[in-house]
Formats: C-alpha cells, structure tokens, sequence
C-alpha cells in the first residue's frame, strides 16, 4: 500500500498548485467583471453613495488587489466562498445544498456510459469488422454527435408528452409528503430521463474507446497463447482481451469528469434539476459572479479529487503503474 | 489526387464530406437565398411546414421562416466553430512547442496551467467567461477557445520532445540560431500533424458548445443560431415539436459530419504512410 500512498502524496502536491492556479485565475476573472460585489448589492437593495463607501470598506474592496488577493486566498483555506448576491446568503451552503443532487446526477449517468459502453465496446470488438461492429461504431458516433440539451428535449417530447410514463423534470413529485423508500423510487423516476440524455451522448466515447482498445489486444501475443491452448473463443474475448482493454477506460473516467460536470449545467436546467449546473445557470441569470466563480472552483476541486480516486484505482487494478516513474 | 482516392474509400468518409459540402452550401447561399434579416417577421406565426411553399418548413413563435433561420444558422454554426477551433490549434501548437522545448521551469508552469484549464470544466468557464463579458460571436469564439486549446497543447508537446532530439535540431543549433527561431521554424512545422488531427473532434466539440451557450441564453443576440432557435421552439415544445426538432437534427448531421470526414483523413493518411 506504500506505493498506493506515494503516488497519493505526488498527485496531492500537484493539485494543490493547480487549484492554486484555478483560484488565481478566477479572482482575476472577477476583477475583470464590470461592477463589484457592492454595485450588485446596491442594485438589489437600494442606497445612497455613502452606504456603498461603507460597504466598501467593509467587505475590503478599498484595498489593493495583491491585498485582496490574499484576503481571497484566506478566506478560501478557512472555506469561505464569500455571499452571494442573488441568495443574500453564503455561498458554501449552497453550493453544499445543490451538490449532492449533481453527484447522484453524475454518478449514474457516468455508470450508465460506462458499463452500457464497455459492454457494446466488447459485444462490437469481439468480431471485429462485422456487421454488428461497424453499425455499433456509426450508431454511437451518431450519438456522440447528439447534443445533449437537445437529446433531453426529445426525450421529454416523446416520454413525458407524449407517452406520458415518465415527469417532464425536476428531481422529486413537489409536496408529495413521500418518505424513505417511496421518496427515493419518486427521485429515481424523476432521473430516467435526465440520466439517459447526459449518459447516452458518452456511451460512445466507452465503446469505441473499448473496441479500439480490443482490437489491439487481438493482436497481443498472450491471445495467440490462449488459442493455442484450446479456450474458447469466449473465454479469449472476456477473460484475455477485454479485460486487458478495460484498463484504459478507468483513465477516461477521470478525465471525463470535468466534461459530465459541463454537461450537467445544460442538462440540469433542461430538466429543471435543482443542483450544481442549475446553480450555475442561475448564478449567470442574477449576474451573480462570486456565485459562479465558487461552483467553478467547487467542480475543480470535485474533479481533481475524482482523478485522485481514479489514479488510486488504476494503481491498485495495475500493479505496473506508480513503482517510480512521473507522469506527465 | 492519390489522397483524395484514399480518401473517399470508405462510405462513411463520403457520407461526411457531402454533409459538408452541404453545409458550406448552405452557409454561403444564405444571404443570396434569404436576404434581408433572418430573425424579420415573414409570415403567421406557427406556420407547420410543408403548408406554404413559400415557407416551406413553416414559422416560429413570432411569425420568422424557419427555412431561412436554418440556413442563416448554419453561418454561425460554421464560423465559430471553424474559427474556434483555429484559435485553440494555434494557441495549444505555440503553448506545447514552448513548454516541450524549453523544458525545466518554463515547461513545468505551462503544463501546470494546462492542468488547471483541464480541471475547470470548459463548459463553465466558457459560461462563466461569455457572462462576464458579454455576448458576442467574437467573445462566444474566446470562450470556446479558452476550453479547448488544452489538447492540442498536451499533443504539441509530446511531439516536440521526441522531435528536439533529432540532428536538424541539433544542426540548427551548431549555426547559431536563436532557439525560439528554432522552436517555431523547425520544430512547430514537423510537430502539427498530430495536432491537426484533432481538429475534427475540436470543431465537433466548439460546435456544440455554442449551441448550448445559445440554448442557454448566451450566444450573440444579432445572430440566429442553431441552439438559440432550440431554446424558443423549447417554449412551445408541446405544441409544435418540430421547432426544436428541425434545429437539432440539423446540429447532429453537422457534428456528425464533421466527424465522419475527420476519420476519413485520418484513415486516409494513415494508408498513405503505410504505403510509403
């Protein structure tokens, strides 16, 4: 496990340099909004040239920018992410309020590309040049080339409109009084959609991404190997080649992260799910920029702690990787 | 010409240039074809298509031909996502020819700061960036860029660090030549072809990402726009689906066929190097 720990260690130093630098670079994309916290403020609650001289002052903006800079810096080691403007309440708690829906949002659309995709990717590949591979790779192309704001209407003009099977949004039946275990099927019925229309437009990248992956593994000596000494053909396909492809796909998670992140902005606010991306589209309608700057800081640092998760896991999976060498 | 044969080998290949080769049909004759302002009032309001054959895929919301507002679309579609994609090229070859060949402190804080850009989700930066700014095409294209620059920068670099060992480096050297002159004059050149291989997935993506910029309110408000006519037929979806239906369908085949001829030349170049 000391391997597993060194590799945390070095990755640790690294994201604390890049989030340095997220943080740095989303000050200076305050300073360069037009207006201030206390012009926000004012414009919502009213008030005179003197109050705004007070307001100054005391939130700091009188000083100079190194010095705010800092107070930035300060205030975020201690998780203050500042108030928000729209809400006139902190923006941590938000944040904290909405991101759970995200997760769970996230979590399942990942899992649906994920093992939908892989499990194509190795349907595809294990005849490679078939019939059934190459209208698997157009089809998902196809979908990849789907965006996904519009996948979710569709799905919504033909499930909730027209079927009427599933609700056309939101993340629970409002004032339904459900508890427990009837709640928790009223929010899963609520994510069908907006999970399938996130997670089907990356089932593509996992299936082709696999497929490639297995095509080379055919190729691979131990496939020979294995054929020589009599396995079937699929026992080959399961246990040699896609298993051997899998690998890189873990990687791919965690680069896909920030993307589903993305994607869950348009997606939430099609749907009308209350969390992260919601938020965000929110924080842009109220010009409410301390807001928006916390939920991108919020979903670096979600994404350089989902990448942390994957390197751990790919280092367990692969005994090969994390002896020494540095990846770039 | 041998390229070109290899080229159109596969259908798929074929099927993306036409889907191309449409569009940019479609994008030059828009003024030519539908003069005057796309987002003007021709007819009643919610015309179905396939009613008027002077309107023929019907009206919006507010009376506008819809037929017009695709073409017009297509122009927005095509340039921010053309000029994009350039910009973030441009940008990722200089950054990765940079970082890969001066190496040490210069590389190591370039590709921290790539790191970063990769940590933010593009989408949110591209709308934090567009709210803060302001929308316009050329701000909506900075916004873009601001995303997408990454990976061509992660490839460039690669590239130039098995390339600033070969002997013309070396040779470039021995005659005095200034190392940024070296950088950009012999390596950049040999270094590109890896990074324009990803300029089909890169204009796909810048594609589609302006049109969930315009879906969500936040493309330029002078220009029609693909995702921006999603978002009004949205208000209407139960009544007339077809207002976003159009639009959409008409985002897929050009992504699509911004991918498939992408493959086709990478599959096309690929066959060339084998044989040679």
């Amino acid at each position: 496990m000391t391997r597993a720990l060194r590799l945390l260690r070095r990755r640790l130093v690294g994201s604390v340099f890049v989030l340095l630098i997220v943080v740095i670079g989303s000050f200076l994309l305050l300073e360069a909004a037009p207006g201030d916290a206390v012009d926000a403020y004012i414009v919502s609650t009213g008030g005179d040239a003197g109050m705004i001289e007070l307001l100054r002052h005391r939130w700091g903006l009188d000083q100079s920018e190194l010095t705010r800079l800092a107070n930035y810096l300060w205030a975020l080691l201690h998780f203050d992410l500042g108030q928000s403007v729209t809400f006139s309440r902190p923006i941590r708690d938000i944040i904290l309020e909405r991101l759970p829906t995200t997760l769970v949002l996230m979590g399942s659309a990942t899992a649906l590309s994920f093992g939908l995709g892989s499990a194509l990717g190795v349907y595809a590949g294990a005849r490679p040049g078939s019939f059934r591979d190459r209208f698997l790779s157009i089809g998902s192309l196809a979908l990849y080339a789907v965006p996904g704001f519009w996948l979710g209407l569709v799905l919504i003009v033909v499930f909730a409109v027209d079927l009427r099977w599933l609700p056309i949004g939101g993340i629970e039946t409002i004032a339904s009084g459900k508890t427990g275990f009837s709640r928790a099927t009223d929010i899963a019925i609520h994510l069908v959609l907006p999970v399938s229309a996130l997670g089907f437009i990356y089932l593509a990248l996992y299936l082709r991404m696999m497929r490639a992956g297995m095509a080379e593994a055919w190729r691979q000596d131990f496939v020979l190997a294995a054929r020589a000494r009599g396995l079937t053909r699929r026992r080959i396909v399961l246990a040699h080649v896609a298993r051997n492809a899998l690998l890189p796909l873990v990687t791919m998670l965690g680069l896909q992260s920030a993307q589903m992140l993305g994607g869950s902005v348009v997606i939430e606010s099609v749907f009308a799910v209350p969390g992260l991306g919601r938020l965000a589209q929110e924080a842009v309608a109220g010009r409410d920029t301390p807001l928006l700057l916390g939920i991108i800081l919020v979903s670096a640092i979600l994404v350089v702690i989902i990448n942390l998760l994957v390197d751990l896991a790919y280092a367990v999976l692969d005994p090969r990787v994390g002896a020494g060498e540095a990846s770039a | 010409m041998n390229w070109l044969r290899h080229f159109f080998r596969t259908p798929e290949a074929v099927a993306g240039a036409l889907i191309l080769a449409l569009l940019a049909a479609m994008a030059l004759a828009a003024p030519l074809l539908f003069p005057g302002d796309p987002q003007a009032i021709a007819g009643p309001a919610l015309l179905p298509p396939f009613q008027d054959w002077s309107l023929p895929l019907g009206t919006d919301r507010l009376g506008r031909d819809v037929l017009a507002e695709l073409f017009h679309g297509a122009r927005t579609s095509l340039a921010v996502g053309l000029a994009a994609a350039a910009a973030a090229l441009l940008i990722g070859a200089v950054v990765g020819t940079l970082a890969g060949f001066a190496g040490g402190l210069i590389d190591e804080a370039l590709m921290r700061i790539t790191d970063a850009f990769q940590t933010v989700p593009s989408f949110l930066l591209a709308l934090a960036f567009v709210s803060i700014v302001g929308p316009s095409l050329g701000v909506v294209v900075a916004a873009i860029t601001l995303g997408a620059w990454t990976g061509p920068a992660r490839v460039a670099r690669a590239e130039v660090l098995s390339i600033r060992e070969r002997d013309y480096v070396a040779g470039a050297r021995v005659i005095g030549m200034h190392p940024l002159e070296i950088a950009f004059r012999e390596v950049l050149p040999n270094a590109l072809p890896p990074v324009l291989a990803l300029s089909s997935v890169i204009v796909a993506a810048a594609i589609l990402t302006e049109a969930a910029l315009s879906f969500l309110g936040l493309g330029d408000p002078n220009r029609v726009t693909w995702g921006g006519m999603i978002s009004e037929g949205r208000t209407v979806l139960r009544t007339a689906p077809f207002l976003s239906i159009v639009p959409g369908v008409a985002l897929v085949l050009t992504v699509l066929g911004v991918y498939l001829a992408g493959e086709g030349v990478v599959e096309s170049t690929a066959v060339r190097r084998s044989l040679s």
